[in-house]
């Protein structure tokens, strides 16, 4: 437990996310959220890699969601087309993923900045209309629907609330891990690079192999979380994994705070909220209440609300030492 | 910069809070309907006159005592054309807003992205989209208002057979729509004798089509069939004048309505397609059927938007919601008692989209001759009557 | 294939390509002297076909006049953009201004769709629209219209940059902030002449535009996208090559489309594009790392 959470902050966030996924389903007005929640924890998977990808690299990836889709339909292809296990398609989509993450990374990370992010770009339009295009693998622009359960033994992952256990317990664990590698020896290397690049470089650290090995982690975990979402609604089409949810997820991102796994869901969180339950109300305005309130938030806190947060907490507790120490 | 910083946390923490203030409890008295329609996004030009529609019957239902009494309240989401989104809005009327039947979503794709929740829900939902996918088997709960787009391209090519065409080309958009139409257009040539030489695409959102249609001019095609919504395929018409292509256009039902006439000017004379009854309501014979529930529509809806004309999508949601208040009449708020009336009592019903038969193995209940065909000529809508 | 029909192909190739150039020469510009990638820059080309639309039909203003004042509205929004946006964020890292801009563009095209209209909508020729035919090949007055803006765009811009002080100290900030200042270049004026000047540009580009491609709210978003190609293949940096990068994108969709056979047909045009600029910023890139582990 010590390796995996760092002090007692984690352990009380930990603690009190818990005990929200706890509560919310079983509160009378608050069940009504389950559904939402569900998303975003399927959605914090995919941004957590982007945090940890852009917070450490500090390279911009556009290619978050061409991951998410292939997990996506890899899963719903061998699962309902092919009757495999959705258990072991999800594997499979997974190392399938993480596979193809780790040859193209090489030609991509060799790329910088605006180049980077341009080839990122390519990606995820490239797989889009791959999606769209080979009909009689994917179901074409509609896609497919019928997709079967995830299930143990013989229950099956149906009802509202099995699903939202399942994915926030996959949501859970990957935080976990991600909260591990930052602590081990990787993510030292992480933080070297991020600090510095030549100076890391300067002590050995071989810049590109971390740099692919988080390419590769955010894009397991952007498949498993793509496995997720299909299971759970049971179809798919290209949508989800266009361009326009691309710079979402980017954004859901940076509005939390790069480099910071709780900031992933926090971003996550707070776009989807925004989006979906703030704003639904007001009707065609939504979206221009959305972009204002995105401007708002980068303007004011431009390194993340979660980050932003944390460094506001900090300096107050900076603050109250002084105060301590001179009287 | 610390102190708008919490002002700025403040304010998101009392954003969220208002849900959960709500609004008091809801009220037993009216019955609640949800409407899902692409309001923004590609669909936008579907969605938007569907919710306009929506909105002026709610206030015109209301207006008169409302449905034996109870006040029909319709709560209606923009999903933005996209599926997620129209995944997570629905989600949120069965669990949250508990409604007791939906109308939309606009297109085929956000249709079947939702039909297994709608089937896993048990909720009635009327469907305002073209797919005969939407409706297929196994299904219990989904229904659809539209003339589906295989009925369209049985109408067209039975026009053009008639006209003497063998040789077409087609040209269709990468969407949901455009895929649609070409499975169609491909599959049904043969019975009617007619030889697909070329099957061009673009992108519904593209600006430019003249490379495709060069590629057709170029060919033996005799006409050629586009088979798109109303943006792309005004750019097409005008296209095929700039390049001066003698070639006869035809176009699939998605072309009515003033965008395209707007946009294509002159070029849009000339074209043929096959409509809904409602292009040419005031045409028809006053036997028809149909004629009085499409002027009503249309002088209901012009009253109430002036300056805009009612189309055929706005129709949809017309047919939709009026199935949905007739059962709601009859059975009362009870979702399966909801659908059963849908599925086995609405026979011989006049609507905008035609002469609806619904039954247990048909959840669209239209046929062949719901359609028209239309051209255009002087930019107005002008109806081929039948020889 | 006779000449008529291959050359029917470039012009349409080049119409889109002359519009992708333009966007990206917007992009550039931004970039050129912030760093900043203006993910706006496709909103402030509707604003040019839009406004021109509607100060035209509405409120019944001449067509040279209903565009004129669509530029300044537009290089308003701009400036607007800057103050508001951008010079009010002090310590964002670039990738957060990326995401100011993002939020912008949700904005403008909210309030477009909102106030004006959903509907695609098209504004008058600028000189008839009677086909002009050569060798075979039609091409519109307005496109010519279209790739004449472009090329004038690219040429002026050139020389404003490479030949003018004004020029010569926007790109000085780009090169370093603190030198330009030392010198007594104010870097926050240029940044905000360089909103100004590029949401110009996209608005010139939209009025120019839209009587042959029609408008609508939502056209920025792919324009957007194009543009930003192009401006990606010039590095962000220089507005030739973003200019002859735009014309490229636009002649590998045509002659996809044109070529239909194997992967290269019309559903995959947009990827093949994607894909041949990938190759070449791969191959770019070699080239300018080699350059820069050189030095």
């Amino acid at each position: 437990m010590k390796a995996i959470l760092r002090n007692k902050w984690s352990y009380l966030a930990f603690g009190a996310l818990l005990i929200l996924l706890a509560i919310v389903p079983f509160t009378p007005r608050l069940d009504d959220y389950t559904m939402l929640m569900t998303f975003i924890a399927i959605n914090t998977m995919v941004t957590v890699g982007l945090c940890l990808l852009m917070g450490y690299t500090g390279q911009v990836s556009l290619g978050q969601t061409a991951f998410y889709g292939i997990g996506a339909y890899v899963s719903a292809i061998l699962s309902k087309t092919y009757g495999v296990n959705p258990w072991l398609a999800m594997l499979i989509a997974a190392a399938a993923t993480g596979v193809f993450a780790y040859v193209i990374g090489f030609p991509i990370f060799r790329l910088r900045g605006n180049y980077l992010a341009m080839a990122t770009l390519g990606l995820v339009l490239v797989v889009y209309v791959l999606f769209r295009e080979l009909g009689e693998y994917t179901g074409g622009p509609d896609g497919m629907a019928g997709i079967p359960y995830l299930s143990i033994g013989g229950l099956a992952f149906k009802s509202r609330l099995a699903k939202y256990f399942l994915v926030w317990f996959f949501c859970l664990a990957i935080l976990l891990v991600s909260q591990n590698i930052i602590r081990s020896r990787t993510g030292r290397a992480l933080r070297a690079i991020h600090g510095s690049e030549p100076a890391a470089e300067s002590v050995g650290i071989d810049l590109s192999r971390y740099k692919i090995k988080i390419f590769v982690l955010s894009a397991v975990y952007a498949s498993i979380a793509g496995s997720l979402f299909v299971h759970t609604l049971r179809s798919v089409n290209p949508q989800p994994f266009g361009f326009m949810a691309s710079v979402m997820i980017v954004t859901m991102a940076v509005v939390g705070g790069l480099a910071s796994i709780w900031g992933a869901l926090f971003g996550t969180a707070v776009v989807r909220i925004l989006s979906n339950e703030v704003l639904l109300r007001f009707g065609g305005l939504d979206i221009i209440i959305y972009g204002v309130i995105l401007m708002i938030v980068m303007i004011l806190v431009p390194q993340g609300l979660f980050v932003g947060l944390r460094d506001t907490y900090e300096r107050w507790r900076l603050k109250r030492t002084r105060k301590g120490a001179v009287t | 910069m610390r102190k708008w910083f919490y002002v700025l946390l403040a304010v998101v923490i009392l954003a969220a809070a208002i849900p959960l203030a709500g609004v008091g409890c809801a009220e037993k008295e009216s019955y609640k309907v949800g409407a899902i329609f692409a309001e923004t996004g590609v669909n936008s030009s579907l969605g938007t006159p569907e919710r306009q529609t929506v909105d002026m019957m709610v206030k015109k239902i209301n207006d008169t005592g409302g449905i034996s009494g109870h006040k029909l309240e319709v709560i209606a989401y923009d999903t933005k054309s996209d599926s997620n989104e129209c995944a997570l809005v629905t989600a949120r009327l069965i669990e949250q807003d508990q409604v007791l039947a939906i109308i939309g979503p606009s297109s085929t794709g956000e249709s079947n992205f939702i039909k297994q929740t709608i089937l896993d829900s048990e909720i009635p939902l009327i469907s305002c989209a073209a797919g005969a996918t939407i409706v297929a088997a196994p299904n219990k709960w989904v229904f659809k208002t539209p003339q589906s787009d295989v009925l369209a391209v049985r109408e067209l090519y039975k026009y053009m057979k008639g006209k003497g065409f063998t040789k077409i080309a087609i040209l269709t958009d990468t969407g949901g729509y455009g895929k649609g139409g070409k499975t169609f257009l491909e599959s049904e040539a043969a019975s009617f004798g007619i030889t697909i030489v070329t099957a061009e695409t673009f992108d519904a959102a593209g600006t430019d089509m003249t490379a495709q249609l060069t590629n057709i001019k170029n060919t033996t095609a005799q006409a050629f069939v586009c088979w798109t919504t109303s943006q792309g395929a005004a750019i097409v018409a005008k296209n095929r004048t700039d390049i001066n292509m003698t070639m006869p256009l035809f176009c699939s039902h998605g072309v009515a309505n003033m965008t395209f006439i707007n946009n294509a000017g002159s070029s849009a004379n000339g074209v043929i397609f096959p409509a809904g009854k409602l292009l040419v309501a005031d045409q028809l014979d006053d036997a028809d059927p149909q004629k009085a529930v499409l002027l009503k529509y249309k002088t209901d809806f012009e009253e109430e938007y002036s300056g805009k004309t009612a189309d055929t999508f706005g129709g949809h949601a017309y047919d939709a919601l009026n199935m949905i208040v007739e059962a709601l009449k009859e059975v009362g708020p009870d979702k399966a008692k909801i659908r059963d009336y849908i599925e086995n009592e609405i026979k011989e019903w006049p609507g905008t989209g035609g002469m609806f038969n619904m039954s247990p193995d048909d959840h669209n209940g239209l046929t062949e001759g719901c359609f028209i065909m239309v051209e255009v000529k002087n930019g107005e809508w002008t109806w081929l009557k039948p020889s | 294939m006779e000449t008529g029909q291959f050359l029917q192909y470039l012009v349409s190739g080049l119409t889109m390509g002359s519009i992708y150039a333009l966007v990206g020469l917007g992009f550039t510009i931004i970039f050129t002297v912030t760093g900043i990638i203006n993910f706006a820059q496709g909103e402030f080309v509707m604003l040019g076909g839009m406004l021109s639309y509607i100060l035209f039909t509405s409120f019944g203003l001449p067509s040279g006049l209903a565009i004129l004042l669509s530029v300044v509205a537009a290089a308003l929004v701009g400036i607007m953009l800057y103050l508001l946006g951008i010079r009010t964020a002090r310590k964002a890292s670039a990738v957060s201004l990326v995401v100011i801009t993002i939020g912008a563009s949700i904005f403008i095209r909210g309030v477009a769709g909102q106030i004006w209209t959903r509907d695609p909508v098209r504004p008058p020729y600028f000189s008839g629209s009677e086909s002009l035919s050569f060798a075979g090949a039609y091409i519109q007055p307005q496109v010519l219209w279209i790739m004449g803006t472009a090329l004038v765009a690219m040429i002026v811009l050139h020389v404003f940059f490479s030949y003018t002080m004004l020029g010569k100290a926007l790109k000085a900030c780009a090169i370093s902030r603190a030198a330009a200042g030392l010198v007594g270049i104010d870097a926050r004026a240029m940044a905000l002449i360089a909103f100004a000047l590029a949401a110009a540009l996209g608005a010139i580009a939209g009025s120019v535009m839209a009587p042959h491609t029609t408008v609508s709210y939502e056209s920025g978003v792919m324009l957007g996208l194009k543009g930003f190609v192009a401006a990606a293949i010039g590095g962000f940096k220089s507005h030739t090559l973003a200019f002859f990068g735009g014309l490229l994108v636009g002649l590998i969709e045509s002659l996809t489309v044109a070529a239909n056979w194997g992967p290269f047909q019309s559903e995959y045009a947009d990827a093949v594009a994607l894909i041949a600029l990938l190759i070449i910023l791969l191959i770019r890139s070699r080239r300018l790392s080699t350059e820069e582990r050189a030095s």
